[in-house]
């Protein structure tokens, strides 16, 4: 590497206000990025990944100040320029997509136009030949009929057609280098993908350097050139994508590999041996979005003939891609939607034919974990509130049941005294135990878990999962587990059930179902995961089987 | 940072840290403070009624027995406006708690529980809605003989509506929240969900309009009494000014003193409520102070 890297970055420290958790967002941070090159950058939330790419860019926050350092491209120290050349240098050789493709266009203004504004800024071209250059940008990131699409407002798009706007306005000014920033973290994974296809296509036709931050290790293994792992604003290490995948030093680096989902588990064969807990059989629901008094509105079918049956101790994977009608199902069972047809049957008895009085009793057998540990928590109510009055409502007495409030907050790892402390007060994984502390206080034989970690960091998704597991072994609980991601499915599944677009296309064991999909569905599912080239190295011993080890030597 | 901001555990010194931030809101506390004193101790200050004709006719301000001079009687306007005092704030005060139990009862159980419950209740809001406020609160005062009680249910009887849209406004996003999912999930009845998960959650823009609102009640009690609907037992702010209107080229201080005391404690009202809003509110507080 004799020729100047495209970005060197050397010694930058940023300064966090007075009062932050930590006094830098980043601190002495050192890494290059040379030309034709993907450079990862990973970390967990709040490492100090974004606070970087923005401080390459001059986006930081006014309360934030570089303090030391310098950020040089191809030689020039960008901090020495005069703010103008710093804009030019910023608009012109280094772009960025984002994470969220919905909030960085503008809703208001056509695709087409928005890739003609950054067109008119920053390059000479006229009318003509900077609407021929966006029909060309938008067909190059593999859009269909651009010169249609160039017309169409943003929500007519899908995310990962907008995620390709993006990616095309970032290629208007033919950058040099490309920032991205988690921008495949809110698609679909078929979606993504295709999205980081179309990444890596295009950095080695341009021969850009990339430098793309994420948090999924899975997304590391399938592009990344070299890998650079953040710590607390700190680079803990960095190397070639070999070297820190496949053998990696940092113990930070090792557990968060270790906390990856794993694909291939070698869980035992669960044996339907007991009764059914719970039966789905044919239910149908279809949404009926907007519409007003005249205008009939738009169906969306969530569930079409879905039938499942879920075992004593078993645990059911339901699989799927957003929009395929999974939460429909789960939501249907505790009761928060009503089906249009069907039944579901909980030991033996239609939950559907039941008269609201009637169906109350049941919902303490059948118990629910939320997605979003930030909002289904109440924000006034303290923790020992919030687990009690599940019990309290089925005319348990208040003292006895924080009682056993206290002693739950025990079993899913958290200190007694947590019941007196509110909400706020913890962090996303810790809230999520409470979350399903409550749902373990009122005894259910059935727990529905909607997508339970998708809102958590990948180590603290671990241990939760880990919780999760060790929990239903201890309760012999059922479990119905939703989720999108299909390595968090295989690990803790006995039998996965794969939905498409409101329908079950296939169910099976897990075992068969990731080893012999027969569905072409599940086959383009499993072909989409990130990563999965890549098998974690021996040495690194995943979070959920060490502990499978530890229950099975106890 | 903002997360910090919003933390309970700190609500106390957040809540008037925030509150204090608004210097506007501490000068409109200040004086209604000192409003509140003056009503609390009209009785020690005039002890005699009101109505008694203590002076003689047309004096002017700063004048011997009257210090803001006496009315077209010889009644002390000093003394008129530390009881009218009791009567603003007695009627705006009533007339807001009335407003905000039919508003927020009607708003909640219609964002609750939607459908053709909200379909009905909305169009019964939208009936009152479509009638102008003060011609509503004139005839309903009319028809039941002014009186205490009447003019707080009329003014209460017209301005609950903004407080049943907003109530069902709230209780309609706060219903698809997880939290309130979980509490229906865990067999809690309907009426703990309403009261005890989503009423807490809010409460804090009903307590800001609701303060605001007591200010419009003032001004519309003032506006009842100026065309001699108040009760006619009790001294009003409204009243005075109405009285004095046909002298008002000979003796302006029997209209003015009344009339800057609505002003200054509508003022205030309205100050502390943007104070409120600010400390309560805090995402929607104006940025570049955080």
């Amino acid at each position: 590497m004799t020729e100047t890297p495209l970005l060197d970055v050397r010694n930058l420290t940023i300064d966090l206000p007075r009062g932050a958790d930590r006094p830098h967002a980043v601190q002495d941070l050192t890494f290059t990025l040379e030309p034709g090159e993907i450079l990862c950058v990973v970390g967990e939330s709040g490492s100090g990944k974004s606070m970087t790419a923005h401080a390459v860019l001059g986006l930081l926050p006014k309360a934030v100040k570089v303090s030391s350092g310098e950020i040089r491209h191809q030689g020039t120290n960008v901090f020495s320029l005069p703010e103008r050349d710093q804009r030019a240098l910023r608009g012109g050789r280094i772009a960025m997509i984002f994470q969220e493709p919905m909030t960085a266009l503008n809703p208001l203004m056509r695709v087409g136009d928005q890739i003609d504004e950054v067109l008119r800024y920053h390059t000479t071209l006229d009318r003509a030949a900077r609407r021929a250059r966006v029909v060309e940008l938008l067909g190059s990131v593999g859009l269909p009929e651009p010169d249609h699409l160039r017309r169409s407002y943003p929500f007519r798009l899908s995310g990962g057609q907008r995620q390709r706007v993006m990616i095309a306005m970032a290629l208007a000014v033919e950058p040099d280098i490309l920032i991205a920033d988690e921008p495949t973290t809110a698609l679909d994974v078929t979606t993504q993908k295709q999205i980081l296809e179309l990444i890596q296509d295009i950095q080695a036709k341009r021969r850009m350097g990339v430098m793309f931050i994420t948090h999924d290790f899975g997304v590391v293994a399938e592009i990344a050139h070299r890998v650079a792992v953040m710590q607390r604003g700190q680079i803990v290490e960095i190397g070639t994508a070999e070297e820190v995948l496949n053998h990696p030093k940092h113990p930070y680096t090792r557990q968060l590999i270790a906390a990856v989902p794993h694909l291939i588990e070698h869980r035992e064969d669960f044996t339907r041996a007991r009764q059914p807990v719970l039966t789905a059989e044919k239910v149908c629901k279809t949404f009926h979005i907007g519409g007003g008094f005249l205008t009939p509105g738009r169906k969306v079918v969530a569930g079409d003939d879905l039938s499942l049956t879920i075992h004593q101790g078993e645990t059911v994977g339901l699989v799927g891609e957003s929009g395929s009608g999974k939460s429909t199902l789960g939501r249907s069972i505790v009761g928060l939607i009503k089906p249009d047809s069907g039944r579901i049957l909980f030991e033996g008895v239609d939950l559907l034919s039941l008269s609201r009085p009637a169906f109350r009793p049941y919902r303490r057998h059948v118990q629910m974990v939320f997605q979003d540990p930030y909002a289904s928590l109440n924000p006034r109510h303290t923790v020992g509130d919030i687990i009690t009055q599940g019990p309290v409502a089925f005319g348990e007495d208040r003292h006895k049941a924080l009682e056993k409030a206290k002693a739950l907050l025990k079993l899913v790892g958290l200190d007694a005294s947590a019941a007196e402390r509110f909400p706020h007060e913890f962090s996303g994984g810790q809230r999520q135990r409470i979350s399903i502390a409550r749902a373990l206080a009122l005894e259910p034989k059935l727990l529905i878990a909607d997508e339970p970690v998708s809102a958590l960091d990948v180590s603290v998704q671990a241990q939760v999962l880990d919780l999760l597991e060790d929990l239903r072994h201890r309760l012999n609980l059922s479990m119905l587990f939703i989720t999108h991601d299909l390595r968090i499915a295989a690990q803790i599944c006995d039998t996965i059930a794969v939905m498409q677009k409101g329908r079950i296309v296939e169910i099976g064991p897990a075992k068969e179902v990731f080893g012999n999909p027969q569905h072409a569905y599940t086959r383009t599912l499993l072909d989409a995961i990130p990563g999965k080239g890549w098998t974690i190295p021996e040495d690194v011993v995943p979070v959920t089987r060490r502990s499978a080890a530890l229950r099975s030597s106890a | 940072m903002t997360a910090a901001a919003i933390t309970p555990s700190r609500k106390g010194a957040g809540f008037w840290g925030a509150f204090a931030r608004n210097k506007g809101a501490v000068i409109g506390l200040a004086f209604l403070t000192l409003i509140v004193l003056m009503a609390a101790f009209a009785d020690v200050l005039y002890p005699d009624s009101p109505w008694d004709m203590t002076a003689m006719p047309f004096q002017p301000p700063l004048s011997d027995d009257a210090l803001l001079g006496s009315d077209t009687l010889g009644r002390d306007i000093a003394a008129g406006i530390a009881h009218g005092a009791r009567v603003s704030l007695l009627i705006g005060l009533t007339s807001t708690a009335v407003a905000v139990l039919i508003g927020v009862f009607l708003g909640a159980v219609s964002g609750f529980y939607g459908g053709r419950v909200d379909d009905l209740v909305m169009r019964f809001t939208e009936l009152f809605q479509t009638i102008p406020n003060f011609v509503l609160a004139v005839v309903l005062v009319a028809i039941f003989t002014p009186s205490l009680t009447s003019i707080v249910l009329a003014i209460a009887i017209v301005s609950w509506p903004p407080l049943a849209r907003l109530a069902r406004g709230e209780f309609m996003s706060l219903r698809s929240r997880e939290f309130v999912h979980a509490a229906v999930t865990t067999g809690q009845s309907n009426m703990t969900i309403i009261w005890r998960q989503i009423l807490p959650n809010s409460l804090s823009p009903i307590i800001v309009s609701a303060s605001l609102m007591v200010a419009t009640a003032i001004l519309l009690e003032s506006s009842l009494s100026f065309l001699g609907l108040g009760d006619p037992n009790l001294m009003s702010w409204g009243y005075m000014v109405g009285a004095a209107r046909t002298v008002i080229r000979q003796a302006w201080w029997m209209s003015f003193f009344p009339g800057i005391a609505i002003l200054l404690t509508v003022l205030a009202l309205n100050l502390v409520g943007e104070g409120l809003n600010d400390a309560l509110n805090p995402k929607l507080a104006r940025k570049g102070r955080s």
